[in-house]
């Protein structure tokens, strides 16, 4: 894709708004639609239409895969851990009526979290499939 | 319509996904929409394409005809639109899907959660073990390609190892 200079100029213009979109479909799940999966498929989108135009070295260099591994189990964890914090403070498992002084203060404190975990784990299982995808023929060559 | 080269089926089903981005949004239904049209219609396709440029993209021409899938195929279709007819209108406001607990989500979840988007009180409150299950399944998703897709370097390295 490296001569398609139509192309090259796009992307690069439109995956900065993609991303801004993401984050605004993540955090503002609360009020309009959308929320981490969503989001994380935007995200994850973004990230994947830089790989196809510029190449899997580029992106990989923006993301190591590494990186991008530990956010796939760290998406995970946070939402798991949201629902032991709400069981140490007294409530249910993902209970976050408890999580706050006052329940409804505590709902959206817990819900912003897990959907932030969701959004990681989405992003991130997206781009490493992406990634394995990708990168399976030339590491045989 | 017969196919056998997979390029143009990869192409039809991404456009078909992003057809089906288009009636979600008719259902008012944007967030499905989104994600049917960033996942069935944009990573969907391009991993299709990454397995056909692993693969091959034509599709091998059967050694004979096999009618028993195609019988399969259409008598599970019959009996799925046969039961169609029983389901309620869509938007029934008497169809029991709204009458167990929608309600009690649609008048208490402002007090209780306090979250305008009922949909997202819903997934992440009411039904947060759902959502857990939906992210493990995403996250195992995610490990089972990296164990299938991803020993390759391993594998190098062993061989070099002697």
């Amino acid at each position: 894709m490296r001569h398609h200079l139509v192309l090259r100029v796009v992307a690069k213009l439109l995956i900065p708004f993609i991303l801004i979109f993401g984050l605004y479909v993540q955090f503002h799940g609360d009020y309009g639609p959308g929320g981490g999966f969503q989001a994380g498929v935007i995200f994850a989108a973004g990230f994947i239409l830089y790989g196809l135009i510029f190449g899997l070295d580029k992106v990989q260099k923006v993301a190591p895969p590494a990186w991008i591994r530990v956010l796939v189990a760290a998406g995970v964890l946070l939402f798991a851990g949201v629902g032991v914090a709400g069981m140490l403070l007294g409530g249910n498992y993902l209970d976050y009526g408890v999580l706050r002084h006052d329940p409804v203060h505590g709902q959206h404190l817990g819900i912003l979290l897990i959907e932030f975990g969701v959004g990681t784990t989405v992003a991130a299982v997206m781009i490493t499939i992406f990634y394995n995808f990708a990168g399976r023929g030339r590491e045989d060559r | 319509m017969r196919l056998r080269h997979l390029f143009a089926v990869v192409m039809l089903s991404g456009i078909y996904s992003l057809l089906s981005a288009g009636i979600f949004v008719q259902l008012d239904a944007v967030d499905v929409a989104f994600t049917e049209a960033a996942v069935g219609a944009g990573i969907t396709t391009i991993l299709m394409l990454g397995t056909l440029a692993l693969t091959t993209d034509t599709e091998r021409p059967p050694v004979k005809r096999q009618w028993l899938p195609l019988v399969v195929v259409l008598a599970t279709g019959a009996a799925l639109i046969y039961g169609t007819l029983d389901l309620p209108l869509l938007g029934d406001p008497n169809a029991p899907a709204n009458l167990h607990v929608a309600p009690r989500y649609i008048e208490q979840s402002g007090q209780e959660v306090g979250v305008p988007n009922i949909v997202t009180s819903v997934l992440a409150s009411y039904r947060g073990y759902d959502t857990l299950g939906e992210v493990t399944v995403i996250f195992t998703a995610g490990i089972g390609v990296m164990v299938l897709l991803g020993g390759t370097r391993r594998r190098k390295r062993k061989k070099n190892r002697p």
